[in-house]
């Protein structure tokens, strides 16, 4: 009997049933959408920039970078991008060294406190330190007015854009450095010291090349994202006069009328110029395997006995986590708890009042824009998760061919910014492609919002599933498991901890999002991030101050909760 | 029962592994290079060779994880897989009803030990499942038969390595298969588990009495647990026989040399009689044991393990007898045997003996070798 079910003729009905079987049509669905979210916002902007009327035209080009300051503009952007990219790279590798393996004291403080940054979004930030150090108003400078009778510092300059974005950083680098570290065999280091070397020659020679490929990685993570950020170079840039190419195309973009081409081709070099570092840093990451340095084995942490550096190395740390992290936050919550923005002074704090708490939560475009904010950030994370988890299974599994094109096709939106996908999806839904309304509704976020944040959910997606041993999944169909039987009941409960981590880190980026949204909201459709870029627009430093605390808050909840919680189901952020 | 007819099947080798839009190039690799078996009813049958060699790709080829270039594989008389010959047909994996237990033993760690077991049964096409109570009976049955039936409810990585063979073994047994697939499932534990578990397995197969094929790199493993063995190299069948067959008439050097002999000389036949032949090696002559007279005309090797190679102090041995007389060149103790390597003009042989016998180096010694246990392989232009 069942000879003759599986050997029978290849029937019209059977082949109809293969080709959709459930399988092929998942799989097929999830390359199309991401298909859909990757390529249609990179050939209209495309065709914006190099087609006017029908016609191939270079005139955007010549009007986009015929302007004067074109050199400088290209400059800037290397200068800041490079600067602070290297000021991570170095203050997050030595944080994590230091923690991982020396016996600085406070080591669980220190690493703690290092993934704060994390949770305050990048414009409270740089807004905090507006409120620090801008040479008019900053509660830093207030010290050398009195002292000198001039500011000592100017946020509003190259330096201090390169401090505030690459200070922001430093978690992320932290983040890489720390896993890597850990992961390191100590006994590479050991040899080194055995053999002779000393300990500064053991850094040099052995253990900075050893890093060579997670350095990499962590320097194409934060200079991509350095390259595209918006709220730095807009908020301490413009007004000291300094361009880069992310604040030039919103600059191009909300002088009425738009030239649109012309931002389009700026952002065409933009995206060029972080193609061409991605593809430098990724020759220098090399294969990434040809150091077997991860074994996978728990490493007795072989602490590197600071002696008499111990004290200045851990104070230094702690004054670095002072500046860096609890000045910007205190003056946030200072400022939020007056009627308007002034110097510290005890005659403040004698008019400390929640008045501004109040407004806030009165204000109707707040609840807005938080109602907004939480429905978009659940459903990116969701919809992007649900994607990349088959998205994933087909890179980890899939065959060749469909494996590499979701490979490259998921990596792309790494070298669009944030803006520069806000701008290209505006362009596709001006000549709406999709049969229901896009531009002006929340959707339109959304189809942003997924597009810029798919290779996030891919990472977390990917590396859940290579955990998983195919051995699993193929025990499964050996016990007579149909695919969508091994996917629902094996793959799927099997990556579901994974999938939950990328959900939350999701969750999170998405409420802070700015540079996306700030193109493509429109009145109704705020989140919190366009809020705070109006209000400070509007000099309202208080109200944002309160509102910051408020998001911080709510964030660090969010973190704390999935950290009392999530261990539980296997979570780890 | 199982009957696989020249199997094909060529991988393809990227010789930069990843690479984001960096251009890979690849060569092709022949995993499985025209293999033909046949597997008996209630046999406990082996595919044993080193890794590469094939024996791996041919099982997941059995089970439907692989697919073959060409060939045929038919169990019974169902054609599991077939191409390249008329009519392509293929069985998908999850249709083809067989039982395997994988090298990592692949215990679904987020289901508990009775959903691991019932999960083939559970998965079954909705006109064949059994009803839930069934379903729990045969359950509780083959648990019971592996002595898990107490740990039913427990989280299935909570077991030792030695529960977790058996609940895998449950597992692909509880939907009873005509085949078990083993895919080295001694491999990943230690020397003294494996021991024992190899004999818990041989027992298991016997009790049950279902025919398996077995995959794995460990000569005694295979020597030990086999009715028949299939000696694998470089994707192709080298030898297939019983144990004891393939231990004493391995039929080329390297069958010999997999199954433990490190001793080659080369031979040609001099006299050639009734069960015993002398041969001319450039040590000297030797008595062998045969089967069947040699050929005068053809060239052998002959093959001598260590073991069967015994040491005497020369002033009391007679010169006479089976063997050389040769120098201690070197010797290392083992702790149960002591090696030596003893230098018969110009050869080095390895003998391996009891500890209480021990030359120091540069000692003359006579080894004697007992001519059936000398193993005679043909070479070019012997015939079998």
């Amino acid at each position: 009997m069942l000879q003759q079910r599986y050997t029978e003729e290849r029937s019209a009905g059977q082949l109809v049933r293969r080709v959709l079987s459930p399988k092929n049509v998942i799989v097929f669905l999830a390359i199309l959408i991401i298909g859909y979210l990757v390529l249609t916002p990179a050939i209209y902007l495309f065709i914006a920039t190099f087609f006017s009327g029908g016609a191939f035209t270079l005139d955007a080009f010549r009007r986009a970078y015929g302007t004067s300051g074109l050199d400088s503009m290209v400059l800037s952007s290397i200068v800041f991008t490079v600067g602070a990219t290297v000021l991570a790279l170095a203050l997050g590798t030595a944080l994590a060294y230091i923690t991982v393996r020396t016996n600085v004291p406070f080591r669980s403080l220190i690493v703690a406190t290092s993934l704060v940054p994390l949770i305050v979004p990048g414009l409270l930030y740089t807004i905090a330190w507006v409120m620090v150090a801008s040479p008019n108003v900053g509660i830093a400078n207030q010290i050398g007015n009195a002292l000198t009778g001039g500011p000592w510092f100017d946020i509003f300059s190259m330096p201090g854009m390169i401090w505030v974005e690459g200070t922001h950083n430093v978690p992320l680098v932290y983040l890489f450095m720390f896993v890597a570290f850990r992961a390191m065999d100590p006994s590479l280091e050991e040899s080194a010291l055995v053999n002779g070397a000393t300990r500064a020659t053991m850094l040099r020679r052995i253990t900075i090349p050893l890093m060579r490929p997670a350095l990499a990685a962590a320097a194409l993570v934060v200079g991509v994202k350095t390259l595209g950020s918006f709220e730095v170079p807009t908020l301490l840039g413009v007004p000291g006069g300094i361009f880069v190419f992310v604040s030039r195309i919103y600059y191009v973009m909300s002088d009425f009328p738009y030239d649109t081409a012309a931002a389009g081709a700026l952002s065409i070099g933009l995206v060029v110029l972080a193609i061409l570092g991605t593809w430098a840093l990724n020759r220098m990451q090399g294969d990434g395997k040809q150091y077997a340095t991860v074994t996978g084995k728990g490493f007795r942490p072989a602490a590197l006995d600071l002696g008499r550096w111990k004290w200045p190395v851990a104070i230094g740390v702690l004054v670095y986590f002072l500046v860096t992290t609890a000045l910007p936050l205190f003056v946030m919550a200072y400022n939020s708890l007056l009627p308007h923005f002034q110097a510290i002074s005890i005659r403040a704090m004698s008019e400390f009042t929640l008045q501004n708490y109040v407004d806030l939560f009165e204000n109707p475009i707040f609840a807005r824009s938080v109602g907004n904010s939480l429905l978009l950030a659940v459903g990116t994370a969701t919809a992007i998760m649900v994607l990349t988890a088959v998205a994933a299974w087909v890179v980890v599994r899939g065959r060749r061919r469909s494996r590499k094109l979701v490979d490259q096709l998921t990596f792309i939106p790494m070298v669009f910014p944030g803006l520069v996908i806000g701008l290209a999806v505006s362009f596709v839904y001006l000549r709406n492609p999709l049969p229901i309304a896009v531009y002006g509704t929340l959707l339109i976020l959304l189809i942003a919002y997924m597009t810029n944040f798919l290779p996030y959910g891919m990472r977390y997606a990917m590396s859940s599933l290579q955990q998983i041993s195919a051995e699993l999944e193929e025990s499964s169909a050996v016990a007579g498991a149909s695919w969508w039987q091994t996917w629902t009941r094996i793959v799927l409960p099997l990556m579901f901890p994974g999938l939950m981590a990328g959900w939350i880190y999701l969750l999170i980026v998405a409420v802070r999002e700015l540079g996306s949204s700030i193109l493509l909201y429109s009145p109704g459709n705020e989140v919190i991030a366009v809020l705070i870029f109006q209000m400070y627009e509007e000099g309202e430093l208080v109200d944002i101050s309160a509102l910051g605390v408020v998001l911080v808050v709510f964030l660090s909840l969010i973190v704390a909760l999935v950290h009392k919680f999530g261990s539980r189901v296997g979570i780890r952020l | 029962m199982l009957r696989i007819d020249n199997l094909r099947k060529t991988f393809d080798v990227p010789s930069d592994q990843r690479g984001r839009g960096r251009a890979t190039a690849s060569a092709q690799l022949a995993a499985i290079d025209d293999v033909s078996l046949e597997i008996h009813e209630g046999e406990m049958f082996t595919f044993l060779g080193p890794s590469g060699c094939g024996k791996t790709t041919t099982l997941r080829s059995i089970a439907g994880l692989e697919r073959p270039d060409s060939g045929e594989i038919r169990l019974s008389e169902r054609v599991l897989f077939s191409r390249g010959r008329g009519r392509d047909r293929e069985v998908p994996v999850n249709r083809r009803g067989l039982g395997m237990v994988f090298q990592s033993y692949a215990i679904w760690p987020h289901l508990s030990v009775f959903d691991n077991v019932a999960f083939p049964l559970q998965v079954m096409p909705r006109r064949d499942r059994p009803k839930k109570k069934v379903i729990e009976e045969r359950v509780m049955r083959v648990l019971a038969t592996m002595e898990l039936d107490a740990f039913a409810g427990r989280s299935a990585t909570k077991l030792s390595g030695g529960q977790q063979q058996r609940l895998a073994l449950a597992r692909a047994l509880v939907t009873e298969p005509p085949l078990l697939l083993l895919d080295e499932p001694l491999s990943n534990l230690d020397a003294k588990l494996r021991e024992s578990l190899r004999f818990e397995l041989k027992r298991l197969q016997h009790e049950i009495g279902i025919t398996s094929i077995y995959v794995t790199h460990d000569q005694v493993e295979a020597l030990a647990l086999s009715s028949r063995i299939a000696v694998m190299s470089k994707g192709q069948v080298a030898q297939v026989g019983a144990p004891r067959d393939i231990y004493t008439h391995p039929e080329s050097k390297f069958v010999a040399e997999f199954i433990g002999n490190s001793n080659f000389l080369p031979a040609t036949a001099v006299e050639s009689g009734n069960g015993t032949a002398i041969v001319e090696t450039p040590q000297g002559r030797l008595e062998v044991a045969v089967d069947r007279p040699l050929d005068a005309t053809a060239s052998y090797l002959i093959g001598i393990r260590p073991e069967s190679v015994e040491v005497l102090a020369a002033e009391t041995a007679p010169a006479a007898g089976n063997g050389f007389s040769g120098t201690v060149a070197a010797r290392s103790y083992l702790g149960e045997a002591v090696d030596h390597i003893v230098d018969i003009g110009g050869y080095e042989m390895r003998a391996r003996v009891n500890p209480s016998v021990s030359f120091p180096a540069g000692t003359a010694v006579r080894l004697r070798i007992d001519p059936a246990t000398i193993s005679l392989i043909p070479t070019e232009g012997a015939s079998r």
